[in-house]
C-alpha cells in the first residue's frame, strides 16, 4: 500500500552510484543498520525515500514498461481502496461490537440483496480493469516489424548474443558476469554494479524496435530487463520472442529469472542503449575485430601463448563448475586436476569438451567456442595445476574432430 | 495431543473390552481417528520446524550481499526442500489432522469410514519425509530445482532427485487415500437429519478439497513419473532433442499445482468459518453462498493453471484466457471475505487467541488475495514473475492464510482434545509475535520484487541489501516465536484449568456436545441432530 506514495524514481545508474558504499563489511552493515532503518522509515513517511529503499517498479524506459507501470499503479489504487473499505468495516466492528462493551449479538445470517451486490460489483470492477490489462498485453506481444533482431541463447551460466539482421548480422559473442570472485566471497570490497555487470553487454540503438529471440542450450533460463518490462523464458529446443524500443540511452540491467542451477544468481543481463551513430561505430568496430581475430588456422602456437589464452577461456567458461583450482565440486562437477580425462588421451578430452556429456551439466562447447579457443582451453587444462603434460594442441586437430 | 488414556472409558464401550495395544504399538496399529489425527498434527509440527529451520538458513545467507554461509548449490537444495516439506509435510498433513479429529465428531460419526486405510495413510508419511530429508546426504545432495522440479534442470540432478520423486509418489498415495476416506466419511456417515446444507462448513471445505486431491494428485504423480523415465529410461517427454517439450512438464505440474493452492486454502477457510462465528456469538453470514463459493473456487482452480506460466511463451490468446479466468476467482474469494466481515458485524466480539489468529488470517489473507489480483494481470505479472513480489504474495496466502488458520483451529479445539484450557496469555503472545514478525519478514519483499530482485538467488545486488536485512530479522523472530506453540501445547496436555464440554460460549456443533477431553470413542450411536447445533 505504501507504494502509492512512492517518490519519483531515479535512473538505474544514479541509483547504483548513490549506493556504491561497500557493504562487504557485515559488521559495519549491521551497526549502520539501525540508523538506516530509521532513516528509511522516515523516508517512507515523508515520501522521500532514498535509492536504497526502492518501493516501486524501476523507472520505465519503453512505452510498454510505462503502460505496465501505470497499470500496476491503477491496480494498487484499486486494491488499496478495497482493502481500506473492507477493513474500515472490520475496525468498526472490532471497536463497537465488543462483548466487553455489552454489545448484544444480532441474529441475522442472510441477505440475498447484499450478497448479490457484493458478487456483481466486484465483477464489474474486474471487467473495467480487464480493458487496460488486455490492451497492454496485446501491445507487449506484438513483435512484428523489428529494426534489429538478436538471438539470445541461455547457457549455464552466461548469455550468448547473435545479431541476425541489418549491418550487425553475424556479430556473435558471449556475455559473462564480470564481477570478480573475490567480491562474491567477501574478500574484496563490492563494486558499484556488483553482480549486475558483464564483460560484453548487448548493444542496441536507441529508439529502434529490437526483437529478441530466446532459446537455451541446456536448461530453461529467462532473459529479463525490468526497465523494458521484458521477461521471456529461454527454452532449450524452442524459440520464443519479445521486443522493446528503448527511449533513452543508458545501461540497463536485469538478471536471469528462471532457476537454472548453481549459478542462476550469477548470470546478469546488461543492455547498453546507444545513439545510432555510436551503434554504427560499434558495429563497424566489432566487424573489424572479428576480421582481425579471424584465425590463421596455420598459426603454430607455443605452449605459453596457448596456456595464457586457455586460462582466460577457462575462467570465463569452466571455472564456475570445475573451479579455478581445478578441484571441481564433486560429485556433480568433477575435479580436472589429476583427472583421468585431463591426463589421459588428448582426443577423448577434446571430444568431451566439443560434444559435452548428455544428462549432466557438462555442456557441448563445440558450438560456443572456436577451434582456437577449444584447443587453448584443453591445452590449459592439461598443463595447469599438477597436470604438467607439456602438450600443445593445434586448432587444426580440433577442426578435424568436429562433427565426428 | 490426546493425552488421556482410553482406559478410563473402557467401561462405557463394549468393544474396548477386547483390549488395545498400549505404548508405541498403540500408535503404530491404531485405527482410531483421534489417535491418527494427533499423529498427523505432531508430524506436521515436526516437519514445520524442519522446513522452518531451512528457511532460516536461506534468510541467514541473504542477510548481506556476498556468499557467507552456504554454497549456491546447497542454497538451491534448501529452498527446494523448504517448499516441499512445508507444502507436503507441514500444511497438508496439519489439515488432514484436523479433518481426522474433527470431521467424525462434527458429523456425529463414530470414526472415519475406512479406519485401517486411515492408519496406512498416516504411516506412509514418515518414510516419505525420511526420503526427502535423507536426499540431502546423497552424492550431489538433494534436488536443487525449486519445488516445481522443472526439467531439463531436474534431469541434471543427482539421485537426490529420484528420492524426491519417490517421496512425492508416496505422499500422493497418502493424500489420495486420505481424501477418499474423508469424502466417503462426509457423504455416508452423517448423523440422521444432518443434510449436506446443514453440515458444518469445515466439512464442506474438506469435501471439495478431497475431490481436488483425488483429481490432482495423480496428475502430479504422472508428471514426476515421466520425469523419472526421462532421467533413467531414455524417454524424451520433456527433452526437445527427442521430440518432447520442457514446457509440457510445466503444464502438467501446474494443472496439479494450482488446485494444490486451494487444497491448502480451502480447509483454512473452513476453520476460520467456525472460529469467527463462535467469537462473534452470531451465526455465520451467508452459509449457502459460502458453500457455493467453495465449490466455485474448487472448480475454477482447475482452469487457471497457466497463470504460473505467463513468461513461458504461451500464445497471446492463452494469456488472455488465463488472465480472465484468474480474475474470475477473485469473485467467490471476495464473497467469502465479505461474509466473514458481515458475520462479525453487530456481533458480540471477544478476542481469545483463536479469534486473534482468525482475524490475523483475515487481514493477511486479504492482502495476499489482493496482490494475487495484481499478479493475475498478465502484463504486470510478466514484470513481477520470478521476483520477490511473488514470494511475498504466496507467503501471505500460505503462511498467513493456511498457518494462521491452523493456529486458530489449534487453540479453538485444544481444550476439546486435551480437556484443559491452554495458557491464554502465552497464546496471545504467540499471536502478536507471529503477526508482527511475519509482516516484518514478508511485507518488504513486495518492494524487493517491484525493484526487480529475482527469487531463488543466493546473492544479490547491493540495492536490495536493506530490505533483505529487515526481512531476515522478521524471519528469525517469526521462526523462534513458533517454539512457543510447543510450550503452550505441552502445558495444556499436562494440566491447566479444566475445560467444560463447551469452553467457548458462542461455539456450535456436535463436537461441543461430548465431554472434554473427548472420549476415545464418541458417537457410537448416531446423536440426535437439532437446529441448535446446525450451521446452515
Amino acid at each position: 500500500m505504501l507504494c502509492g506514495t512512492a517518490p519519483t524514481l531515479s535512473g538505474e545508474r544514479e541509483k547504483m552510484a548513490r549506493h556504491s558504499n561497500n557493504d562487504h563489511d557485515n559488521k559495519r552493515l549491521r551497526t549502520r543498520f539501525t540508523g538506516r532503518l530509521f532513516a528509511g522509515l522516515l523516508g517512507l513517511l515523508s515520501g522521500a525515500a532514498n535509492a536504497a529503499w526502492e518501493l516501486n517498479l524501476q523507472e520505465p524506459v519503453t512505452a510498454t514498461a510505462r503502460r505496465v507501470y501505470e497499470l500496476h499503479s491503477l491496480l494498487l489504487w484499486v486494491i488499496a481502496v478495497i482493502f481500506v473499505g473492507v477493513f474500515a468495516v472490520v475496525a468498526y466492528s472490532l471497536v463497537f461490537h465488543r462483548k466487553s462493551k455489552g454489545h448484544k449479538p444480532a441474529t441475522f445470517h442472510d441477505n440475498t440483496a447484499v450478497e448479490l451486490a457484493w458478487t456483481i460489483v466486484p465483477t464489474l470492477i474486474l471487467i473495467a480493469i480487464a480493458f487496460p490489462a488486455t490492451s497492454a498485453l496485446v501491445d507487449m506481444r506484438d513483435t512484428s516489424q523489428p529494426d534489429v533482431t538478436v538471438k539470445v541463447t541461455g547457457y549455464q551460466w552466461k548469455w550468448g548474443y547473435e545479431y541476425l539482421t541489418g549491418d550487425a548480422a553475424g556479430i556473435k559473442y558471449m556475455s559473462v558476469l564480470s564481477t570478480p570472485r573475490d567480491q562474491i566471497e567477501n574478500k574484496a570490497p563490492k563494486g558499484e554494479h556488483y553482480l549486475l555487470e558483464v564483460d560484453h553487454p548487448l548493444v542496441v540503438p536507441v529508439g529502434k524496435k529490437v526483437r529478441i529471440l530466446t532459446t537455451a542450450n541446456d536448461v530453461i533460463h529467462n532473459w529479463s530487463v525490468p526497465a523494458f518490462a521484458v521477461k521471456t523464458d529461454a527454452v532449450p529446443g524452442f524459440l520464443r520472442d519479445t521486443w522493446f524500443r528503448a527511449e533513452k540511452e543508458g545501461t540497463y540491467r536485469g538478471q536471469c529469472s528462471e532457476l537454472c542451477g548453481k549459478d542462476h544468481g550469477f548470470m546478469p543481463v546488461v543492455v547498453e542503449v546507444v545513439s545510432e551513430e555510436k551503434y554504427a561505430a560499434w558495429v563497424a568496430d566489432q566487424k573489424q575485430q572479428m576480421a582481425a581475430v579471424a584465425e590463421d588456422p596455420n598459426k603454430a602456437w607455443t605452449l605459453e601463448e596457448q596456456v595464457a589464452l586457455g586460462e582466460k577461456i577457462y575462467t570465463a567458461n569452466c571455472a564456475a563448475c570445475h573451479q579455478a583450482n581445478g578441484e571441481g565440486l564433486p560429485p556433480a562437477f568433477p575435479a580436472l586436476n589429476g583427472s583421468k580425462i585431463a591426463t589421459g588421451p588428448q582426443q577423448a578430452h577434446l571430444e568431451l569438451v566439443i560434444n559435452g556429456k548428455p544428462g549432466t551439466a557438462m555442456a557441448a562447447f563445440g558450438g560456443q567456442l572456436s577451434d582456437t579457443d577449444i584447443a587453448a582451453v584443453v591445452a590449459y587444462e592439461r598443463n595447469a595445476w599438477t597436470n604438467k603434460l607439456g602438450e600443445v594442441i593445434q586448432p587444426a586437430d580440433v577442426k578435424a574432430l568436429r562433427g565426428k | 495431543m490426546q493425552a488421556t488414556s482410553h482406559a478410563g472409558y473402557a467401561g462405557n464401550h463394549d468393544h474396548d473390552s477386547h483390549g488395545h495395544p498400549t505404548g508405541w504399538k498403540r500408535w503404530v496399529t491404531t485405527t482410531n481417528h483421534k489417535d491418527i489425527g494427533t499423529m498427523y498434527l505432531w508430524f506436521s509440527f515436526v516437519m514445520f520446524l524442519v522446513g522452518g529451520a531451512m528457511s532460516l538458513i536461506i534468510r541467514a545467507e541473504l542477510f548481506a550481499p556476498g556468499l557467507q554461509y552456504v554454497s549456491p548449490e546447497f542454497y538451491n537444495q534448501m529452498l527446494t526442500l523448504h517448499a516441499l516439506i512445508m507444502v507436503f509435510g507441514a500444511i497438508m498433513p496439519a489439515f488432514v489432522g484436523f479433518a481426522n479429529w474433527m470431521i467424525p465428531m462434527m458429523i456425529g460419526a463414530s470414526d472415519m469410514a475406512f479406519a485401517r486405510l486411515n492408519n496406512w495413510s498416516f504411516w506412509l508419511l514418515p518414510p516419505a519425509a525420511i526420503l526427502l530429508t535423507a536426499s540431502l546426504f546423497m552424492p550431489g545432495g538433494a534436488a536443487g530445482t525449486g519445488w516445481t522440479l522443472y526439467p531439463p534442470l531436474s534431469v541434471q540432478m543427482g539421485m537426490g532427485m529420484d528420492m524426491a520423486i519417490f517421496a512425492v509418489h508416496i505422499l500422493g498415495m497418502s493424500s489420495i487415500m486420505g481424501s477418499i476416506n474423508i469424502v466417503t466419511t462426509i457423504l455416508n456417515l452423517r448423523t440422521p437429519g444432518m443434510t449436506l446444507m446443514k453440515m458444518p462448513l469445515f466439512c464442506w471445505t474438506w469435501l471439495v478439497t478431497g475431490f481436488l486431491l483425488i483429481a490432482s494428485m495423480p496428475i502430479l504423480a504422472g508428471a514426476v513419473t515421466m520425469l523419472l523415465t526421462d532421467r533413467h529410461f531414455g524417454t524424451s517427454f520433456f527433452a526437445a532433442a527427442g521430440g518432447g517439450d520442457p514446457v509440457l512438464f510445466q503444464h502438467i505440474f501446474w494443472f496439479f499445482g494450482h488446485p494444490e493452492v486451494y487444497i491448502i486454502a480451502l480447509p483454512a477457510f473452513g476453520v476460520v468459518s467456525h472460529v469467527i462465528p463462535a467469537f462473534s456469538r452470531k451465526p455465520l453470514f451467508g452459509y449457502a453462498s459460502m458453500v457455493y463459493a467453495i465449490a466455485a473456487i474448487g472448480l475454477i482452480s482447475f482452469f487457471v493453471w497457466a497463470h504460473h506460466m505467463y513468461v513461458t511463451g504461451i500464445p497471446l490468446t492463452g494469456q488472455l484466457y488465463f488472465m480472465y479466468a484468474t480474475m474470475l476467482i477473485a469473485v467467490p474469494t471476495g464473497v467469502k471475505v465479505f461474509n466473514w466481515v458481515t458475520t462479525m458485524w453487530r456481533g458480540s466480539l471477544t478476542f481469545e487467541t483463536p479469534m486473534l489468529f482468525a482475524l490475523g488470517f483475515l487481514v493477511l489473507f486479504t492482502i495476499g488475495g489482493l496482490t494475487g489480483l495484481v499478479l493475475a494481470m498478465t502484463a504486470v505479472d510478466i514484470q513481477l514473475q520470478d521476483t520477490y513480489y511473488v514470494v511475498a504474495h504466496f507467503h501471505y496466502v500460505m503462511v498467513a492464510g493456511a498457518l494462521f488458520s491452523a493456529y486458530a483451529g489449534l487453540y479453538f479445539w485444544l481444550p476439546k482434545w486435551t480437556g484443559h484450557m491452554y495458557n491464554e496469555k502465552l497464546g496471545k503472545l504467540h499471536f502478536w509475535l507471529s503477526m508482527i514478525f511475519f509482516n516484518i519478514a514478508f511485507f518488504p519483499q513486495h518492494f524487493l520484487g517491484l525493484a526487480g530482485m529475482p527469487r531463488r538467488i543466493p546473492d544479490y545486488a547491493q540495492q536490495f541489501a536493506d530490505f533483505n536485512v529487515i526481512s531476515g530479522i522478521g524471519a528469525f523472530g517469526f521462526g523462534f516465536s513458533q517454539l512457543l506453540v510447543l510450550v503452550i501445547v505441552f502445558q495444556a496436555v499436562k494440566g491447566g484449568a479444566k475445560a467444560s464440554s463447551r469452553p467457548w460460549d458462542g461455539a456450535h456443533g456436535l463436537e461441543w456436545t461430548v465431554p472434554s477431553p473427548a472420549p476415545y470413542h464418541t458417537f457410537e450411536d448416531p446423536p440426535v441432530f437439532n437446529q441448535a447445533e446446525a450451521h446452515g
